[in-house]
């Protein structure tokens, strides 16, 4: 190692070690359900500490499962007027809404050709069991376009099996572009403000751009409407963390 | 003057008949529709009493399901379903296939005779 000039080699320090720290990152990428985020505003922020007390204090009793918007779920709940006294509803998710204890989610499914959705809120004490039957994400947030697809996308046999998750890490997303009833539909969502990637457009070309006049690029630039929710939901999984310890 | 908010099941809408009843399943070249609520306001939600023109006749029914999304909890069905009825309570058909809310259970004395011939309950 000796250079042409005689003097010994320039010291080249060693690389530093690039140290990823799995344990904080899988922390920062559980599951935190949406419900927990306070909206934006100017409340004051003891009411959304006072739910989230409540809320933990039912998932103690009460196992919530983890789901998101396109899992197909079973709900029992205690139905006054019903034989067994519990009525049982298979379908899939098709909207997550709410915050805090008056956190709701649409089930959706057909029955004998008839379309049904049920309004289901999380935290209801009439719910008593919830069984996550198939796990899959789907591209969009809001499934509210089934309404306007094929029955095809919406039907899911009531004794279906829960079909078992393999790995604990993904979600599989299930890319599948639903195929439309002819038009009208309950909404136009052809346009860009929906956002929907997961229909399979068989419009001309000219309608698909005539509804691209109604897109507005600036909106995600504004600044103002942005809510950075990161430190928000850092504080509430400690939260979390601390009182399902107890 | 601006019209009211629209509610369920008004004076002039279509509805889908839903037993098995002969008047209710022949085709006609106009849909059933509404042409009175017996209800205090004009708005029919399930379980009130309407009156129906079908095939050129007038007609008692009973509304089993609207579009209408209503209290959370109870279900909300992708048409608005009907049930033929006579004046005093008796189904003219003899089988619901399509699935009734569990609500109308609530009101027993008067709807008993459609509640045996329904068949699934939602």
């Amino acid at each position: 190692r000796v250079s042409s000039d005689g003097k010994p080699p320039k010291f080249q320090p060693p690389p530093k070690p690039v140290i990823i720290d799995r344990k904080t990152q899988k922390e920062d990428k559980r599951f935190l359900s949406p419900e927990f985020i306070p909206p934006r505003g100017r409340t004051d922020p003891l009411k959304y500490f006072i739910e989230r007390k409540d809320m933990i204090q039912r998932r103690k009793v009460f196992n919530i499962p983890e789901f998101y918007v396109g899992h197909v779920l079973a709900v029992t709940t205690a139905e006054p007027h019903a034989s067994t006294k519990s009525q049982r509803f298979v379908g899939i998710c098709i909207q997550r809404g709410g915050k805090g204890l008056g956190a709701t989610f649409v089930l959706r499914n057909v029955i004998e050709d008839q379309g049904v959705e049920i309004c289901y809120e999380l935290y209801s004490p009439r719910i008593q069991a919830i069984e996550v039957l198939k796990l899959e994400k789907r591209l969009d947030e809001n499934l509210m376009y089934l309404r306007d697809a094929l029955p095809e996308y919406s039907t899911f046999d009531v004794n279906m099996r829960p079909v078992p998750r393999m790995a604990h890490e993904e979600i599989p997303v299930n890319k599948l572009q639903v195929r439309m009833k002819p038009k009208p539909w309950s909404k136009r969502w052809e346009r860009p403000k929906y956002n929907i990637k997961g229909i399979k457009f068989e419009l001309p070309e000219h309608k698909m751009k005539a509804a691209q006049k109604w897109s507005q690029p600036w909106l995600e630039f504004d600044m103002l409407r942005e809510y950075d929710t990161s430190k928000i939901e850092a504080k509430i999984r400690k939260e979390l963390s601390e009182e399902l310890e107890k | 003057s601006t019209t009211g908010a629209c509610g369920a099941i008004q004076k002039l809408t279509r509805v889908r008949v839903v037993d098995n009843s002969a008047l209710g399943n022949t085709p006609y070249h106009r849909p059933p529709k509404c042409i009175h609520v017996y209800n205090k306001t004009g708005v029919g939600k399930v379980g009130d009493k309407i009156l129906l023109a079908i095939k050129g006749e007038k007609r008692k029914a009973l509304i089993v399901g609207h579009k209408m999304p209503g209290p959370t909890m109870t279900p909300r069905f992708d048409s608005n379903n009907v049930v033929l009825i006579e004046d005093n309570g008796n189904p003219i058909g003899t089988r619901i296939k399509t699935p009734v809310p569990y609500t109308l259970r609530r009101r027993e004395g008067e709807f008993s005779k459609v509640l045996a011939i329904a068949r699934n309950f939602v």
